[in-house]
């Protein structure tokens, strides 16, 4: 069937021609903000389609720079018009964890605005303006949105406002150095005379972009370290927040594919009669990923694909059980690797410890399953012939967690130079790692579902991929099966002699990438151990397995941090040491985890006993630049099923300068949330056979409400660079659990999660 | 077949068996209500119909003549204001993505509980996923909304 036949009789109601309204422009109007004070945020709403691009937004290098006449566009950053608003564009992806607010904050506060006339809007795909500080290339990831953005942002707004003064001065013929700027108002004491930013807009075009605009000292700030809101609180509150998912075109075709039952597995042959003659399906056809069927609307797609039968060729396909690939990384984790960090002389020293009466030495296995990112939106994307062009540009739009890699891909996939593709990068409904993709498969297939269209590029409509649930759960992708082994001997006086920790894992990092052959995500948080000790071994063992494996919120620290934890707590509880004072002893030579322990003993009242039934447990862990330290309250729970219940978190982090407590918070509680899931729940599991067993939330269990710890957060006040804080509340979670449940049941967890989905 | 969608009653061609999430989102572009698992199992796609939450992934629109089905963008009365407005003001969400149904599955609460207990919050939010772990403000901002309410009252 041809795709271009088959929607004029689509059923349609007028609304879905009126209701184009959007809310790309995120804004807030916040008058008199006392921290906690009730608020009535004022959302903008642009009236235009959310994916057309906006005055306010920099012109991609596809086009003519032509920035609208009543907009001051100093740099690539900052847009202020006549109507006083500052927009700010924001270089990194909008997915939850905060960039809209933090980047905003940092530019209001060096532009001297008022809270109330800050926009956002998300920078498109452009390498060169837009490309992240630390690694060279457009992308978020690490936790880094703000580390990198820190001074790239402020000056951006420190250079907006001096050219706001140079203008103010010049008109009212005054030195620059007596204008000052408070609160978006530009003014000159001695002459009474002031104007607005948007009064000046024409003007502040015409004086040149200062290279190096000085920078407060942070005892001048006023907006970061406080309470402010977040941007986008009340368009998520509404439904009129706009992701991917909720773009619609006239003539649009939504797709899903038939993917491989068997991670490696591809397409014999597939029978699609039946597929076609379901109601709303207009097309199928084979796509590298499997069988696309293109559909009117989502529905008659899904139901289409379950019309399909597909042969699949399983000869290269991983077949074998996660019970089997366990074993694998078990017996691999049994002697050590490559070194990732090596001091002293670990083996002889163990050796001789384990002759000794005043040592104790210890030895564990710790086993974490594949996890699935399972982000609320599952991956998704439009595109289209680009309405800008004369029909030979293509217009991708979806939750792109880096343009750098995906744009260039979707370029040579369709063949088409890179200018001729312009990607819009749209807010996403979560990710964890799942939209930034090392070998961007999904930008490829987002190309590949395109050109598969039959006809003319130039009239190849509107395109709208989804992943259902079940893709996005048996898709891959996960976080690596991992095994580790470790050796350590411990005197009773808590110095720790010695440390051996062999890590198998799987590794998607190319060889030739690994520093002397070392995967850094896959040792991170155990070669560099916190701990002091004089003889120390970490080593890699790299096992080859065809489950495609990605990054998952903490990276290599969702498995190193409880590991390392998990295994400092067997050796003090060995030598009759307190979790916590037995640490602070061996951190005396790192100050910022000697003092997000301490802190966070202070918040829990540490050494009171804990409640009838109740057991303390505690871990800390360095991610991301961010020292993240938790105590948590865990109590036996029988129903529905037996587990620890967490009742209550204490948790301190020292993230350098607090640039938005508020938002620092609420990542430590999502943190703290995410990684308590997964350490009850969820586990990927292959099937003998090679088939994977969760399909949906039915299985792959997540943290719901009910599980959800009360979370008491301290910030450590500190003047350094700010670090993350989109993952570093994660990985200490687990660990300290497993510390109170063994406490509370004797029980110690060696293989996560603690409710196996058997 | 007929269906009242937020007070407006809207004439559709449907397929028998397509459920009203579809309809609402693909049909009538009332994206507020989102699709997250299909199975009843994340609440992404919760509305009320007759004053009820139900999951909208899984309920045939044929089955809802008659009946009035409301979606967070025709939301009207107090507990939506409050619950909305203590939302905004905990800053509630995250990514964003599940909490149009999270808030529908708080109002439908507390037209029915005006003081829930944590216990009640939590039968009544529990088929809510949210993978940004937001469920300490959730928790909080439902007991904000009950508070304010009561105090309104």
């Amino acid at each position: 069937m041809d795709p271009n036949e088959g929607v004029a009789t689509r059923s349609i109601s007028r609304r879905a021609f009126v209701s184009g309204g959007s809310a790309l422009v995120l804004g807030v109007s916040w008058l008199g903000c006392a921290p906690g004070a009730k608020r009535t945020p004022n959302l903008v709403k642009s009236n235009e389609d959310p994916l057309t691009p906006r005055p306010a937004q920099p012109a991609p290098a596809t086009r003519a720079a032509t920035p609208a006449r009543e907009t001051f566009a100093p740099d690539a950053f900052v847009r202020i018009s006549t109507d006083d608003t500052v927009t700010v564009v924001a270089k990194h992806i909008e997915m939850g964890q905060g960039p809209y607010t933090g980047l905003t904050t940092l530019v209001a506060e060096e532009l001297d605005a008022d809270w109330s006339q800050m926009r956002v809007v998300a920078a498109p795909a452009d390498h060169d303006k837009y490309k992240h500080v630390h690694w060279g290339v457009q992308g978020t990831g690490g936790s880094s949105a703000i580390a990198n953005s820190y001074y790239q942002m402020r000056n951006a707004g420190a250079a907006a406002r001096q050219m706001l003064v140079e203008a103010a001065a010049a008109q009212w013929n005054v030195p620059p150095a007596e204008v000052r700027v408070s609160r978006g108002l530009v003014v000159h004491l001695d002459s009474g005379q002031s104007a607005r930013f948007g009064e000046l807009v024409a003007a502040a075009r015409e004086h040149p972009l200062p290279e190096n605009p000085r920078l407060k000292d942070p005892d001048e700030f006023v907006f970061i370290g406080r309470e402010l809101p977040r941007i986008d609180s009340a368009a998520k509150s509404d439904g009129s927040a706009k992701f991917t998912t909720d773009a619609y075109r006239d003539d649009m075709l939504n797709v899903v594919i038939a993917r491989p039952p068997k991670f490696g597995a591809s397409v014999t042959s597939f029978d699609a009669s039946t597929a076609e003659a379901t109601a709303g399906v207009v097309a199928v056809r084979e796509v590298p990923e499997g069988v696309a069927v293109y559909a009117r609307d989502t529905w008659s797609a899904i139901q289409g694909r379950r019309a399909l039968s597909v042969e699949w060729n399983e000869d290269d396909a991983e077949t074998r059980s996660s019970e089997q690939l366990l074993a694998l990384f078990r017996r691999a984790a049994e002697t050590p690797g490559l070194d990732a960090a090596r001091r002293g002389d670990v083996d002889a020293t163990i050796a001789e410890a384990g002759l000794r009466e005043d040592t104790y030495v210890a030895e564990a296995e710790y086993a974490f399953p594949y996890l699935a990112h399972a982000s609320m939106e599952p991956l998704d994307a439009l595109i289209e012939v680009d309405p800008e062009s004369d029909g030979s540009g293509v217009l991708v739009s979806y939750g792109c967690q880096g343009p750098g890699r995906d744009h260039p891909a979707i370029a040579k996939a369709l063949g088409l130079p890179l200018d001729k593709v312009r990607l819009e990068v749209l807010m996403a409904g979560g990710s964890f790692g799942r939209r930034s993709q090392h070998d961007s498969h999904f930008a490829n297939e987002i190309a590949h579902v395109f050109a598969a269209q039959p006809g003319q590029p130039a009239d190849r409509r509107p395109t709208k991929l989804l992943w259902t649930r079940d893709d996005d759960i048996r898709g891959g992708y996960y976080r690596p099966m991992v095994v580790h082994r470790l050796r350590g001997a411990m005197q009773f006086d808590g110095t720790l002699l010695g440390w051996d920790q062999t890590i198998a894992a799987q590794s998607f990092v190319d060889e030739a990438k690994r520093r002397d052959g070392i995967d850094r995500i896959v040792v991170e948080g155990a070669s560099n151990l916190a701990y002091g000790t004089r003889h120390l071994r970490v080593s890699q063992k790299i096992v080859d397995v065809g489950v495609p494996t990605l990054w998952w919120r903490s990276v290599g620290h969702t498995h190193t941090g409880f590991a390392v934890e998990a295994f400092i707590d067997e050796l003090l509880e060995g030598v009759g040491g307190d979790p916590v004072y037995g640490r602070l002893r061996l951190l005396t030579e790192k100050p910022r985890h000697h003092a997000v322990l301490t802190r966070v003993a202070e918040l829990a009242n540490w050494g009171r006993k804990p409640a009838e039934g109740s057991a303390f447990g505690v871990a800390v862990h360095e991610s991301f630049g961010t020292v993240v330290a938790q105590i948590v309250e865990v109590q036996e729970a029988e129903t529905p099923v037996r587990r620890p219940r967490v009742s209550r978190v204490y948790c301190a982090v020292d993230c350098g300068v607090a640039v938005n407590p508020n938002v620092i918070r609420a990542q430590m509680e999502g943190g703290i949330g995410f990684g308590l899931g997964a350490a009850l729940y969820s586990e990927i599991n292959l099937e003998p056979g090679g088939r994977v067993r969760e399909g949906n939330f039915d299985r792959y269990r997540n943290l719901r409400i009910d599980d959800m710890p009360e979370v008491d957060v301290a910030i450590i006040a500190s003047n350094e660079d700010p670090s993350g804080v989109g993952e570093p509340g994660v990985p200490p979670i687990a660990p300290a659990v497993a510390d109170a449940w063994r406490k509370l049941t004797g029980e110690r967890a060696k293989r996560l999660p603690f409710v196996r989905n058997v | 077949m007929k269906l009242n969608i937020n007070g407006e009653i809207h004439d559709l061609d449907l397929a028998d068996d397509i459920p009203l999430l579809w309809v609402l989102r693909d049909q009538l572009q009332l994206t507020g209500t989102k699709y997250g698992c299909g199975i009843a199992q994340c609440g992404a796609c919760t509305v009320h119909v007759d004053g009820r939450a139900i999951r909208s992934c899984v309920t045939p629109a044929s089955t809802l003549e008659g009946k009035e089905i409301r979606t967070i963008e025709g939301l009207e009365g107090n507990a939506a204001q409050a619950v909305q407005d203590a939302w905004v003001a905990d800053d509630v969400p995250q990514c964003g993505y599940c909490q149009s149904g999270q808030i529908m599955s708080a109002i439908a609460l507390l037209e029915a509980n005006a003081s829930p207990s944590e216990d009640e919050i939590h039968d009544a939010m529990r088929g809510n996923l949210c993978r940004c772990n937001s469920y300490a403000r959730i928790r909080q901002a439902v007991k904000n909304a009950a508070a304010a309410r009561t105090e309104g009252a």
